[in-house]
């Protein structure tokens, strides 16, 4: 009754080519913005915020950018927590020795980073595709984790081998609070959202999903496959870059290289598979469930009043998770984003379908 | 024989290094041959799982990540089992518990799942592998156990008339190797000669032909999830005897993906091989080429066999994308 886009006329390319094309969603858009900005930092607790919104902000950044490359481009990645070690570690650097840069400064150069190594591990796929290439990009995980566990340097010869950059600082803001922080990162999260969604459906993005449905045809049709792939694998990397300097430096706060180890890697395969391969929304979902679904699980046997052991909990919870990941590929193998634009077709006809 | 010259330097490059310590002196005789015979015993482990991975790639096209949760998921049941009867019932008993899971995951993930692609099967396998880890633990809990294997542990000393200190020996890895030959053997008689293994082959040729001339897929499936979990029953015996059972078990099993690329996802001798090269190579470079590591760029540590598996089976695929033994009409990019 209320989503109807009928009688909205396009009379200028502008308006056709913007990025919310139906007046409601602009406006459900504004509104959950202005929600989101305005009225969570009341409505939340001090837990809600640092236990469930930080790491789904950043994860959610980290889920687009891995979108971008196993969603769009077609290239499987186990590997892309060791592009969120690089700019964590990139970020570290910089903080620690060049502190006169702005922080913002430093979230670009950790991200343009992390691109340039996901560039060098994306050389293979130019060579392999599939199930190899994925195998291959472990190599890349495996790798970072050694180099930033072993090599002094990068932990500026911390004993212990973790490192700890104090709260950031910008423009002498000091963002060390929970309700700043979710507020930096939504403002960054948004930010990065509306360059992927412009990023996809421009040439780039076009020229990736090409080469994703069908890499001969796509060549066929004057795409270089070279750069298409390597583009995607550093676009990916550059906003997995940028999630990993902030998972370090605002959630973490100090952390050891096994903060980004092969289990992240998997995590954030699971976000876009559960969200939807090749949507920007799914990944949104895909964090949100991911990061919440713990959570949750954590609370439910305090809720039925049964005593489980911390371990037992955990192992339920990891049965619990994969039974999910299988029946999520079972029932809908588009993932949430596919339920959601379902629920919005719905939508256009409630009250009266046909 | 121009496509062969990258092979062949990459081959003639590991070749030289493998010898480089022996011919620059690095090291003497003996301790060369023994770095070089606990290779090839971490090798033969790796080849195992890299087994249960190849069966199920070549007759299902599932690339199963779950091969390593298996591997514990047999190695705790059989620990755990042995704690109450002998270890030979406790093996059937795990054997039966792998073919119960087999039919249970071909029932509950494979037939649902029919015709989707590679992908997708790849992550309901990283799903099998999440819910086989929590299972296995609440199931069996999640200490370190021992297996039992009744194997003398003291090492024994052979050759001390040839080399200078002589070369000491694991009983328990003798029987690994012996055990490993024994399950390949038995593997490639049962591949070629029963009806069965020609039925496992015929569908890892062409499933769709396989069908039509009357081959049950369903039933194939459930067959060859069940080899896999026998073999993922002996190498998680194996190791388990050697390292104890836990949850790392799970983990090492990822050094059987490197295995399986460089030997190829379809080979059965590939994954030998495969598994060989690896284990030779890791703890050659751990041991070889670590320490001059560390000392040039001041490490905190050596470790390179986390990754120097990955790295060799990256520069195979550079230059043979095949693997070793596998199929040439591989998808080119």
């Amino acid at each position: 009754m209320f989503y109807r886009e009928n009688g909205q006329f396009k009379s200028s390319y502008r308006a056709d080519q913007q990025m919310l094309p139906i007046l409601q969603d602009r406006i459900f858009m504004l509104v959950l913005a202005a929600f989101a900005f305005l009225a969570v930092p009341y409505l939340a607790s001090d837990y809600l915020f640092l236990s469930i919104l930080v790491p789904f902000l950043i994860l959610a950044l980290a889920a687009i950018g891995l979108n971008l490359l196993v969603g769009y481009c077609g290239q499987i990645s186990i590997g892309h927590a060791a592009f969120m070690a690089v700019g964590a570690y990139a970020a570290y650097n910089l903080v620690v020795r060049a502190p006169e840069l702005n922080f913002l400064v430093v979230l670009v150069l950790a991200g343009l980073m992390a691109a340039a190594v996901g560039m060098v591990f994306g050389i293979p796929s130019l060579r392999i595709k599939g199930l190899y290439l994925a195998v291959a990009t472990l190599a890349a995980q495996f790798f970072m984790d050694w180099v930033f566990a072993r090599v002094k340097w990068f932990t500026n010869y911390e004993h212990s081998g973790s490192v700890s950059p104090g709260p950031i600082e910008l423009f002498g803001w000091r963002i060390d609070t929970p309700v700043e922080k979710y507020e930096f990162l939504l403002a960054i999260l948004i930010v990065f959202t509306i360059i992927a969604k412009n990023l996809v459906r421009g040439h780039l993005g076009r020229a990736w999903m090409a080469t994703r449905d069908m890499d001969v045809a796509a060549e066929v049709i004057g795409i270089r496959p070279v750069y298409a792939k390597l583009t995607a694998f550093g676009i990916s990397s550059f906003f997995c870059g940028v999630a990993g300097a902030l998972w370090g430096f605002v959630h973490l706060g100090s952390w050891e290289p096994l903060a980004f180890n092969l289990t992240l890697s998997l995590n954030l395969l699971f976000m876009i598979i559960i969200g939807g391969m090749g949507s920007i929304l799914g990944a949104y979902f895909g964090a949100a469930f991911i990061v919440a679904l713990p959570v949750l699980l954590n609370q439910i046997p305090q809720m039925l009043g049964a005593p489980i052991s911390t371990a037992t909990a955990s192992h339920l919870e990891s049965m619990i998770f994969g039974a999910l990941i299988i029946l999520f590929l079972i029932v809908e193998p588009n993932g949430l984003a596919r339920l959601w634009a379902l629920g919005k077709e719905k939508l256009r006809l409630w009250p009266f379908p046909h | 024989m121009r496509r062969h010259i990258p092979v062949l330097l990459l081959g003639a490059t590991l070749i030289v290094g493998l010898f480089l310590p022996l011919a620059t002196r690095a090291s003497a005789p003996g301790f060369w041959m023994e770095v070089l015979l606990g290779g090839l015993m971490a090798g033969v482990l790796y080849s195992l799982v890299a087994l249960g991975f190849v069966l199920i790639f070549k007759a299902s096209g599932v690339f199963n990540f779950a091969q390593g949760a298996m591997v514990l998921f047999a190695a705790l049941a059989v620990a755990r089992l042995s704690e109450a009867m002998p270890l030979w019932l406790a093996i059937v008993l795990a054997a039966l518990i792998m073919v119960a899971l087999a039919m249970l995951i071909e029932r509950l993930v494979l037939r649902p799942l029919v015709n989707q692609e590679g992908v997708t099967l790849l992550m309901a396998t990283l799903g099998v592998t999440y819910f086989l880890d929590g299972l296995g633990q609440t199931l069996w809990g999640s200490d370190i156990y021992r297996i039992e294997l009744g194997i003398a542990r003291e090492p024994v000393m052979i050759l001390d008339g040839v080399f200078q200190g002589g070369i000491l020996i694991n009983r328990d890895d003798v029987a690994a190797a012996a055990v490993a030959v024994i399950l390949v053997a038995a593997l490639a008689l049962f591949f070629q000669k029963t009806n069965t293994g020609r039925a496992l082959r015929a569908v890892a040729d062409d499933h769709q032909a396989a069908q039509s001339i009357g081959i049950p897929l369903n039933r194939i499936w459930v067959i060859v999830w069940s080899v896999a979990g026998l073999v993922a029953i002996v190498a998680g015996v194996i190791w388990g005897g050697k390292l104890g059972v836990q949850f790392s078990l799970s983990q090492v099993a990822l050094k059987a993906l490197p295995v399986v690329i460089l030997g190829g996802f379809t080979s059965v001798p590939g994954a030998i091989v495969g598994g060989l090269i690896i284990g030779v190579g890791e703890k050659m470079a751990e041991v070889f080429l670590g320490p001059p590591l560390v000392k040039a760029f001041d490490l905190a540590g050596g470790g390179i066999e986390n990754w120097f598996a990955y790295v060799l089976a990256l520069l195979f695929l550079l230059v043979r994308p095949e693997g070793l033994f596998g199929e040439r009409n591989i998808d080119r990019v």
